[in-house]
């Protein structure tokens, strides 16, 4: 396999612009002959489906959900980054590059980086005249917040629904396309397999979800914009539906998985309750400025909070790290609240579980101006704990949130598989090891509306008619496979629910392969996921049919997928024997437990390529090198 | 906690349906209603039957997937809350409840508690939009937009587009949903130039859709996980009128 | 009834006012043909029959209250409402573009409420095997049947008083005011109608109804013509129970006092 990133000559500041005008053009008049696939409707699929559409390129648009503007991006709360210095604060272009870049931890891919920070710009210009109301200042003028990782306040935000205005933004600009008719949506449609024809992606199987058809759709080219793979740890912040399937299906024909190690947690979630959780909830870190974090000092305290005097009390955060206390950078919180919960002091239901402490703050500076600056989240918190913060500590814990890796891309944003673009959460390319808040937002938005209908120009001009029609033999045997994978899920007719077995994946999943990795715990995984699989594939129970509505149907499919991807994901983990970014791993810490990274043997991007069922994946490696930015320690003292 | 669950069954858009009896034992109050109906589930499939079907996803109140009507009431008896976000605390041991999908014309049931909201995608494509191609917005600052006129316009747009307003109506209008997807832009200088085209063509595709009149009741409001207010739909009214007598009056 | 009393048509066989009748016809017939070209979408639309819905409302609103005006001076005395009834009938084609108007609203009124429900009925085939609300008033629940009730009312009504077929007898009652013009004897003839038990509880009911109906109808038809929102929501709802317990209760004074014996 060859990874070649296709990074433009030149200096680093004019590569994207010098890149756009030698890109090659598609004719205007021969744009109409083009139909390309988007499988996926948040703010990347959206984007980039509606400005394909303006461009005048056939669009089919693909969605699990029931409409368009439910994709998961709409649940994004904080807001988007964007280096437009109103606040004249001395941000830039270069800067918001370079903290991507150093909070990626150093391991992301720096022409992309540095793309994605000039267009950030023009998406704010882009959202806010499709009447994405923004926050505004009493003259009129957008408003910014500051975010985690920057020491400039560059984030837009429209109150905590930052996500969801941008995605009905997307969406409105879809649905015009969608009006107009270049743009046919198929919502309710899941993709189940990647079509490659001659060694290149040409189509794609999907299921409607309604009527449980199974149909081949062709084209020129196809885009995956379907988001991460946090739910291979069953719970995690995403939405119940987000799956890995259509990343990891295009993996298993031939697509390279890059980085599928670096996943984020965030420390702020609320805790699971019991068995039954189906979903975390995420409520914003700014909580952590005022609430201090604690557990009892000794095992199996049962007292409650209240009754719990202050020499009894652990306010771990403080005591670890005095400089910085409660608001130590996620990963490291999030760690340190693992270890006191696997001490045996975790609070709440199950034990996994730390107080976030809101009485000194409320003595401090009064109950009112605690409920000015969290009313809304408490009362989140009150709605699914039924607890009134005020008065009793708030339960925290952390959970999985998003996902670095994704598959490998160019600088085109397609993958190793010529046609195959991938953009958003999706790809694995801008945000390193971990990323920063306000984000993915940018990413999503800036792949699907500034970057993709350019570069996908660059493959098109040269395919010119090469579209299969959808009774090609290879869309044959591709449709062949998914009917049969889908018959022998019915036919199983075992003794668990499909949501038995994924939870028993994701609790090992986040035992050994969550926020703090080791590599015995790791071989572990690796070797019981097996065991696992073959549980799922002799013993569940996967009732209905496959001709009508089956919500089973579809969650049996997605974990078959995942419980392949888990795997891969630990070998990822397993190798790299450093700790960067969301990866940690313990045997590699400073005595302070800090992250150690290695950047002599690991400054690199793993690719993996599939090579048949049950075969150990091989490993690619893309150097990451640096010409403008100089490898540092990421430090938060 | 034990519940009594009645809940409406049907197999796809053409069957009829009916409401079947399940008995939800041991229900934890912590859970929330749709990890409540996961459990139910999860026992029906171990004993071999087919699991109840209902829309959800995001399962924090703001994607709009989830959709069911409590005891008459859509997303049950909360305010301001989805089912996905409603708890099984709110309801007593021993409580019956009746379980039924969102039910309008313009929203098809297509199995069990699961419809098919389309119309709102529609309503949507006919004009819930700004007419600006990628790559021609001028700079965000050029129009400063004032504050309380931003905050409206997020009044508005803060709909997630569930269609609980449609349920809760006993004409099954779709009067909030247009009024807030319209309102949102029209109150936005940039989405004043379209304004006019945007209330016809959008309040057009609602009639097209089957969805029934406003008989100024405000259910829709009171259900509305979000909150949105019944004043939109006045403003809808306003524009539309202005809008229906200009174009009277103008030439094409 | 003073002013039903005029704007019945007792008078129709009439050659002169056939003419008028013939005129107004033609302009009403005009006008919405006219209506009929340039708003014809407008009307067509579910909001259009809510604006002609609200129009109406308002009209007859209006027509309600100076009909209560009107009656109220039959506590004067009686020379008062005889002669306001003279002049009303005296008004000529002014009457009959009342009249004609009154009709039309009426007629509009009724015919967007039958076509909204029916869009209505359409749009909700499955009705809830469990139904509740959390807000809806009752008035507002019931503005169809309050609505009908009210309308059997003014049938009756016409009958009772304007066409005076219940009882034939009234067409004979003339009085002399005293300029010396002989009038219909108005007064005289509300207190007989009113003096029957079952008709002055039917116009009670009627009129609770109506008031009822007016509770919804008045804040309502501020809305549907985009003229409400929350702010004034409050005061307006203050508004609209006030102005219907005034109207209930200047309506009910009526044949109460009758009854009574306070007028005679």
């Amino acid at each position: 396999m060859k990874l070649d990133a296709k990074i433009p000559s030149g200096p680093l500041e004019s590569k994207w612009t010098r890149y756009l005008s030698e890109i090659k053009l598609v004719n205007p008049a021969n744009k109409r002959k083009y139909e390309i696939i988007v499988v996926g409707s948040g703010l990347g699929g959206a984007a980039a489906a509606a400005t394909l559409g303006e461009l005048g390129y056939h669009v089919k648009c693909f969605c699990y959900q029931d409409s368009p503007r439910r994709a998961h991006s709409i649940a994004a709360q904080g807001g988007i980054n964007a280096a437009k210095n109103y606040q004249n604060d001395g941000d830039s272009v270069y800067r918001l590059f370079y903290d991507t870049i150093k909070g990626g931890d150093f391991r992301a891919r720096e022409a992309n980086v540095y793309r994605l920070a000039e267009v950030s710009a023009e998406i704010i210009d882009q959202c806010t005249a499709q009447g994405v109301p923004f926050a505004r200042e009493y003259g009129g003028h957008l408003a910014n917040r500051s975010f985690g990782g920057a020491q400039v306040s560059r984030t837009f935000y429209a109150r905590g629904q930052t996500g969801q205005q941008l995605l009905l933004g997307a969406y409105s600009a879809l649905c015009r396309q969608i009006q107009a008719g270049t743009v046919t949506m198929f919502p309710r449609t899941e993709m189940l397999d990647l079509v490659v024809v001659e060694g290149h992606a040409k189509g794609i199987v999907v299921r409607d979800m309604v009527t449980g058809e199974i149909s081949s759709h062709s084209a020129d080219a196809v885009v995956l914009a379907t988001g991460g793979y946090s739910n291979v740890y069953d719970l995690s912040t995403n939405a119940r539906g987000c799956n890995v399937t259509a990343a990891f299906r295009a993996y298993k024909r031939g697509a390279a998985f890059a980085n599928p190690c670096y996943t984020q947690i965030h420390p702020t979630c609320i805790p699971v309750s019991g068995e039954y959780q189906s979903k975390l909830t995420l409520m914003s870190e700014s909580l952590r400025n005022d609430g201090r974090v604690w557990v009892p000092k000794e095992k199996g305290d049962s007292r409650s909070p209240q009754e719990i005097p202050e020499e009894d009390r652990d306010y771990f955060l403080e005591r670890k790290y005095p400089s910085y206390g409660n608001l130590a950078p996620r990963d490291i919180s999030s760690r340190s609240a693992k270890e006191v919960c696997d001490e045996g002091r975790g609070v709440g239901p199950g034990g996994l579980g730390v107080y976030l402490d809101f009485s000194d703050a409320i003595n401090r500076l009064g109950l009112d101006t605690i409920r000015e600056r969290y009313g809304n989240l408490f009362e989140m918190y009150e709605r699914i704990t039924g607890e009134d913060a005020y008065h009793t500590p708030m339960r925290i814990y952390p959970a999985l949130h998003y996902t670095m890796g994704g598959l490998w891309v160019d600088y085109n944003l397609m993958s190793n598989l010529p046609g195959l673009h991938v953009i958003g959460e999706a790809n694995f390319s801008d945000h390193g090891a971990n990323r920063l808040g306000a984000s993915a937002l940018m990413q999503g938005l800036a792949d699907g509306y500034f970057i993709l209908p350019y570069t996908i120009g660059a493959y098109l001009a040269d395919c010119k008619g090469k579209r299969p029609p959808t009774d090609h033999p290879d869309f044959r045997a591709v449709e062949k496979e998914v009917e049969e994978r889908t018959r022998k899920l019915l036919s199983i007719n075992g003794k668990r629910s499909t949501q038995s077995i994924h939870r028993e994946l994701g609790k090992l999943m986040w035992e050994k392969a969550g926020m703090a990795r080791n590599a015995d715990g790791l071989r572990e995984a690796v070797s019981r996921i097996p065991g696992i699989r073959e549980e799922f594939w002799q013993n569940v129970q996967v009732p209905g049919e496959g001709g009508e509505i089956n919500q089973e149907l579809e969650k049996a499919g997605r974990l078959a997928d995942f419980l392949e991807f888990g795997e891969l994901l630990c070998r990822d983990a397993l190798d790299r024997n450093e700790s960067c970014g969301g990866h940690f791993r313990e045997e590699f810490q400073t005595k302070e437990g800090e992250a150690l990274r290695n950047d002599e043997e690991y400054s690199y991007v793993s690719a993996w390529e599939f090579q048949g069922e049950n075969q150990e994946p091989v490993l690619h490696k893309e150097p990451i090198v640096y010409d403008e930015v100089k490898m540092a320690t990421r430090s938060y003292k | 906690m034990d519940l009594k669950l009645r809940v409406w069954r049907q197999k796809d858009r053409n069957s009829s349906g009916k409401l079947v009896e399940y008995d939800a034992r041991d229900i934890d109050p912590e859970m929330s209603f749709l990890e409540m109906l996961d459990v139910v589930n999860e026992r029906l499939i171990d004993s071999g039957d087919e699991p109840i079907a209902f829309d959800h996803d995001c399962r924090e109140g703001i994607c709009g997937a989830c959709s069911a009507t409590i005891n008459g009431i859509p997303h049950g008896p909360h305010r301001a809350t989805t089912v996905c976000q409603l708890h099984m605390r709110h309801f007593q041991d021993g409580d019956t409840l009746t379980i039924e999908p969102f039910r309008a014309r313009a929203f098809p049931v297509i199995r069990d508690l699961m419809v098919d909201r389309t119309a709102f995608d529609r309503i949507v494509e006919a004009g819930g939009y700004i007419s600006v191609g990628t790559g021609s917005a001028p700079e965000a600052n050029t129009l400063p937009i004032p504050k309380d006129q931003a905050e409206r316009a997020m009044d508005a747009a803060s709909c997630i587009g569930c269609g609980a307003c449609v349920a809760a109506c006993k004409n099954a209008s779709a009067m909030l949903f247009v009024a807030a997807k319209s309102s949102h832009l029209n109150t936005l200088p940039q989405g004043k130039p379209e304004k006019e085209r945007r209330v016809l063509s959008m309040v057009a595709a609602m009639d097209e859709a089957g969805f029934g009149n406003c008989t100024n009741q405000y259910e829709c409001s009171a259900v509305c996980p979000k909150s949105i207010s019944e004043d939109f739909i006045g403003q809808l009214n306003r524009e539309y009128f202005v809008a229906s007598i200009k174009q009277q009056f103008t030439t094409k | 009834m003073g002013f039903a009393e005029t704007v019945g048509l007792r008078n129709l066989g009439s050659l002169e006012s056939g003419k008028m009748y013939c005129g107004v016809a033609v302009i009403v017939f005009s006008l919405s043909n006219f209506m009929e070209k340039t708003t014809a979408r407008l009307f067509r639309s579910s909001l259009g029959k809510k604006y002609v819905m609200a129009v109406s409302g308002v009209i007859l609103l209006l027509f309600v209250i100076g009909h209560l005006i009107g009656n109220l001076q039959i506590f004067a005395h009686p020379d008062v409402i005889n002669a306001y009834a003279h002049f009303l009938q005296n008004l000529g084609p002014g009457l009959w573009a009342v009249r004609l108007i009154l009709l039309a609203t009426v007629v509009a009124h009724i015919w967007s409420a039958v076509e909204l429900t029916i869009e209505n009925r359409r749009a909700r085939p499955d009705s809830y095997e469990v139904k509740d609300t959390i807000q809806a008033s009752y008035a507002s629940r019931t503005m169809r049947i309050s609505g009908f009730i009210v309308l059997a009312f003014i049938l009756f009504h016409l009958a009772h008083f304007t066409l005076q077929v219940v009882n034939p007898e009234y067409q004979d009652l003339y009085t002399e005011l005293a300029d010396g013009t002989v009038v219909h004897d108005v007064h005289t003839m509300m207190v007989a109608g009113f003096q029957n038990v079952w008709i002055s509880l039917f116009y009670i009911v009627a009129i609770g109804l109506l008031s009822v109906h007016l509770r919804h109808g008045i804040a309502s038809m501020l809305q549907s013509l985009g003229w409400r929102n929350r702010k004034i929501a409050g005061p307006l709802e203050k508004v609209s129970i006030g102005l219907s317990i005034l109207y209930f209760a200047g309506n009910a004074a009526i044949p109460l006092a009758i009854m009574a014996g306070f007028v005679s």
